[in-house]
């Protein structure tokens, strides 16, 4: 596998061809801010909040870094006026979600965002779907999905599975960058599991 | 049916069906497009069938049912051959007139031809309807002549020339160079030229490579593609197999919507036929080349006309698009180089390949080359679908075909380019029409959805209803459109509903910088374009929302009052026994009166005022005038008084 | 709706786990609702984790997890429809039954849904009850329309 040059902050960086922006900034020490990326799945590019600024013949786009891969002579800038106006503009479309996250506040800080920019929705979950995706994808057991679309999108546990695979589980909750998961799980525990542990009992 | 099995007995089967019609006979077309079926085509053709028994014509003259012949406005359509005599609005109790005086006399019904509306004059012939007269239909005419269940139809006129023509003298190469040389943009929304696409599918490593088409027609107000595929789906398939060919890919899949039951029935019924006459399948034509297709039902998803949400559904997952690059001409369904175009797109490609390059880019302007399909809808005399040359005029477009604005309103703004386009105003109707053209005016292509809207259209609102459907049919992958497009559709209903602030401009470019810069997929990144465009060019319409709190089109439910003016007013109660809220207080002579308490704006009492009265209209911006005083409400009758 | 009837669509499809949203289709288009038992069938057969068709039931509009009324109406909501008064037509429909877009009377008597664009445009506004369309509706006619519907 050949090699790719590019230059990071002004930096430059060598890696392996097929790597993304993210990857490369790491590999060189190189902090870009994630919050649905996690280093044992699949790049997901849902919370956008790893976008970078790229320069390549001249031409200078945004790309979100944990899911565009490298090329030569790429010229990234993880900094930048534009950069930080959109991530702080996401962090307070999260914000209006989840006030009180830990690392949302601390990049609150960082690019000033008010948490108060936005009216606030009923629910804490931000759509990283670490949870869904580490299910799936490392512990294999599809306990935890995805339901509906667009604004009406949730995590959802499956009841059939989740009372027989989640009590000696439970590796995605620390994962969670808000308090959702947890509470999902725990309502789901107390309504869902006891009507499918007994064949007997209807739906719902 | 034997498996033709060489160009020379294609050409030889297409001759015998050529041989087996009598351009002199008399064929009545139906138009059978989901449009005038909608409007009891069903019924014309089921009459015709009886009726032509009954008068003893039956056997005598050929009965068709076709696909769309796009002016929806006036269907039920009906066409006699060899003369074309159009007749429009036809319904069953027209037909025994229909066969005892044009088939069985050769006498013109005058009743049911059109009416130009500017002379008065009847137009016999359907070509000569202004409404057809102005359009090109390089593409789309076929549909009139062509009845789907026939593939000998398809033939008589050139059909699969052009895929014999790509097997047997071309090399794929060759193909690709003049697909290229034609400049064919693609038709689906993006106008990336579908030749480079092509190239990069050929040359992209790994096999097997697939084709794909397109057939999401999601764009609310846009069903060109839909009509394509029900009144002609050989086209289609030709057009994918000279692409398969091209790129050197063996497998296609058709995704279409579950929505178009119609199209989902002709194409299945021409994927057949083909295959029984040796032009799908193993070997095609004996020319040693393969090609298989599968159908593929979308299950109701707008984003799934993106690309990449489209093979995530192909391979039977949620429609939640991927990052690109990679591009999926590069790595797409199961990771393997794939071609997606769109329905009209793959329909041009014999068009190419029949005529050559050069007689193509002889149409169209310096970026856009060819014809492009438009529906036309909205307030617009003539609704329909029109096939117009690259270049010509959003003006004539609206006025030469579409006949203007109906009811002698004024017109406001042209939306095109589906929910992610943008409005364009009376100012630039000179504007040519071409993919780099209508970008410009802040608008785009897309897959040709023309919404004409009149000055009873409130912009905002419109912004308002595009978000709204956007955010309806965003996947809820990435934040910027999820979320981002969630906070736009609040303050967009803050305003229309009388609560916007004067910083709501400013926070709402704010919004949609970030979906259009950080969103994943074009959903997203075009999303804003419904408010941008109002706002570049009917900024003074977002003003009187926010500042005087007035709908200049006496639109915005929450901003409007009905009134019945007491100077009008003839107690004719009409609007009190419409109104469904009982709002309306009134009696016999005795002048009515709205209680803006108790309505709920229906307006039906607005639409129910005989227009010789007009008492009632809608107030915005100003308060209702307090309501005329008991002892005034009795009505003295003109008449009496003169 | 049984397992035999489920296997036999399976079946007809090749049993591939790509095929799983015509599969569902399939089953809606028979029994008008997908029934949880159905999903856990087809999640059986197709080898496709339970959450991954409990994503795709949700997320395509055609699609529902819950039974449908006697009547199905569609209201058109394309922008064709949308200039010439459709949402004025959904306010009367709604309160006419008492439902919202998505929804189900509790007498099963109505479903109402809107819809993105029938193609219909030149008729609009447009409604379909039933399959049958009609179009060029003032709110008040959209009412009587549905009142001959028991």
């Amino acid at each position: 596998m050949s090699e790719v040059r590019l230059q990071i902050d002004g930096k430059d960086v060598v890696t392996r061809e097929g790597a993304t922006i993210l990857e490369a900034a790491r590999s060189a020490g190189i902090f870009i801010p994630t919050l649905c990326h996690h280093e044992k799945l699949e790049p997901y590019g849902g919370c956008r909040i790893c976008i970078v600024e790229v320069e390549l013949r001249g031409a200078t786009t945004l790309v979100v870094s944990c899911v565009h891969p490298v090329e030569d002579d790429l010229v990234v800038r993880t900094r930048s006026e534009r950069v930080d106006r959109i991530r702080k503009t996401l962090l307070e479309l999260m914000l209006a979600h989840a006030p009180d996250s830990p690392p949302l506040q601390e990049l609150a800080v960082e690019y000033g965002a008010d948490k108060d920019r936005f009216e606030k929705e009923a629910s804490f979950c931000i759509h990283c779907g670490l949870c869904v995706r580490y299910c799936a994808e490392v512990v294999k057991k599809n306990a935890v999905g995805f339901v509906e679309r667009g604004t009406r999108k949730e995590i959802a546990f499956i009841p059939e599975i989740a009372a027989r695979e989640c009590p000696t589980c439970k590796e995605c909750l620390p994962l969670c960058p808000t308090s959702y998961l947890q509470a999902a799980f725990v309502l789901t525990e107390a309504f869902a599991f006891r009507s499918v542990s007994s064949e007997a009992a209807p739906e719902e | 049916m034997a498996r033709l099995s060489s160009p020379e007995e294609l050409e030889k089967f297409r001759q015998e069906a050529i041989s087996m019609r009598d351009p002199a006979r008399l064929c009545v077309s139906v138009c059978a497009g989901s449009g005038c079926v909608a409007t009891g085509a069903g019924e014309v053709i089921a009459a015709l069938g009886a009726e032509l028994r009954k008068q003893g014509l039956e056997g005598e003259v050929d009965l068709k049912r076709t696909g769309c012949h796009g002016f929806c406005e006036k269907g039920p359509i009906v066409v006699i051959a060899p003369e074309e005599i159009c007749y429009l609005e036809v319904t069953p109790e027209d037909i025994p007139e229909i066969v005892s005086a044009t088939l069985k006399e050769g006498r013109v019904v005058e009743r049911l031809l059109y009416v130009d509306p500017s002379t008065g004059e009847r137009v016999t012939r359907e070509a000569d309807i202004p409404f057809y007269k102005h359009q090109e239909r390089l593409v789309f005419g076929a549909n009139r002549t062509i009845a789907p269940e026939s593939i000998e139809d398809y033939l008589a006129i050139a059909g699969y020339q052009a895929l014999a023509k790509a097997l047997f003298e071309m090399t794929p190469e060759q193909v690709i160079a003049e697909v290229k040389e034609a400049h064919l943009r693609g038709r689906g929304g993006g106008g990336f030229p579908a030749g480079v696409k092509w190239e990069v599918a050929r040359e992209a490593p790994g096999e097997p490579k697939y084709v794909v088409v397109n057939c999401d027609e999601g764009d609310p107000g846009a069903y060109m593609d839909r009509s394509l595929m029900e009144g002609n789906p050989y086209r289609v398939l030709e057009g994918l197999m000279i692409g398969a060919y091209a790129i050197g890919a063996h497998e296609g899949y058709i995704y279409i919507r579950q929505e178009y039951p119609l199209a989902v029935e002709n194409l299945c019924g021409a994927m057949k036929r083909a295959e029984e006459h040796g032009l799908l399948g193993k070997n095609v034509l004996g020319s040693g080349f393969d090609f298989h297709v599968k159908l593929h039902r979308g299950a109701g998803a707008f984003v799934c006309g993106e690309e990449t949400a489209l093979l995530m559904s192909l391979e039977g997952k949620a429609g939640e698009p991927r990052a690109r690059p990679p591009y999926p001409a590069v790595r797409g369904l199961w990771a393997k180089p794939t071609c997606i175009n769109n329905v009209e797109t793959w329909a041009n490609v014999p068009l190419i390949i029949n005529q050559g390059a050069r007689a193509f880019t002889s149409i169209g302007t310096e970026g856009s080359k060819g014809t492009k399909i438009f529906s036309l809808v909205g307030k617009i005399n003539n609704t329909g679908l029109v096939e117009i040359p690259m270049g010509m005029t959003l003006r004539d477009i609206i006025y030469k075909i579409g006949g203007g604005i109906p009811g002698g309103k004024k017109f406001k703004a042209l939306q095109t380019g589906g929910p992610s386009g943008g409005c364009i105003p009376e100012e630039l109707l000179d504007l040519e029409v071409g993919f780099d053209e209508l970008t410009q005016a802040g608008s785009m292509m897309g897959s040709g959805g023309m919404i004409v809207m009149d000055e009873d259209t409130c912009m905002v609102d419109v912004a308002r209803y595009f978000i709204h459907f956007l955010t309806d049919e965003s996947c809820g992958k990435c934040l910027p459109c999820r979320e981002g497009l969630r906070q736009m559709h609040k303050i967009l209903s803050n305003i229309t509903e009388g609560r916007g602030k004067e910083s709501d401009i400013e926070l709402l470019e704010e919004l949609s910088e970030t979906a259009a810069e950080a969103s994943l997929c074009a959903l997203g990144k075009t999303a804003p374009n419904p408010f941008r465009s109002t706002l570049r060019y009917f900024k003074g319409e977002y003003e009187a929302h926010i500042k005087e709190k007035r709908c200049p089109a006496l639109y915005c439910k929450e901003l409007i009052s009905y009134y019945i003016d007491p100077e009008k007013c003839q107690a004719c109660g009409r609007c009190l026994r419409e109104c469904p809220a009982e709002a309306i207080d009134g009696g016999k002579k005795m002048i009515h009166i709205v209680d803006q308490e108790k309505c709920t704006k229906c307006g039906s009492c607005l639409e129910v005022c005989p227009p010789r009265f007009s008492a009632v209209r809608k107030i915005s911006g100003e308060p209702v005038p307090p309501p005329i005083p008991e002892d005034q409400r009795a009505i003295v009758r003109k008449s009496k008084k003169q | 709706m049984d397992n035999a009837r489920i296997d036999r669509i399976i079946e007809s499809h090749g049993g591939e786990a790509s095929s799983l949203i015509q599969v569902l289709l399939e089953i809606q288009g028979e029994n008008r609702w997908l029934p949880r038992e159905a999903l856990k069938r087809v999640s059986d057969r197709l080898q496709v984790p339970l959450s991954r068709i409990q994503h795709i039931a949700t997320f395509y509009k055609t699609f529902s997890l819950s039974p449908r009324g006697r009547h199905e109406v569609h209201i058109c909501m394309g922008t064709a429809c949308h200039v010439r008064g459709a949402t004025r037509v959904l306010d009367a429909v709604q309160d006419l039954i008492g439902i919202g877009p998505g929804d189900t009377d509790l007498n099963l008597r109505f479903s109402l849904d809107t819809v993105n664009c029938l193609g219909c445009c030149a008729l609009g506004p447009v409604m379909k009850v039933n399959g049958k369309t009609h179009g060029k509706l003032s709110p008040a006619e959209a009412v009587e329309v549905l009142k001959s519907y028991e």
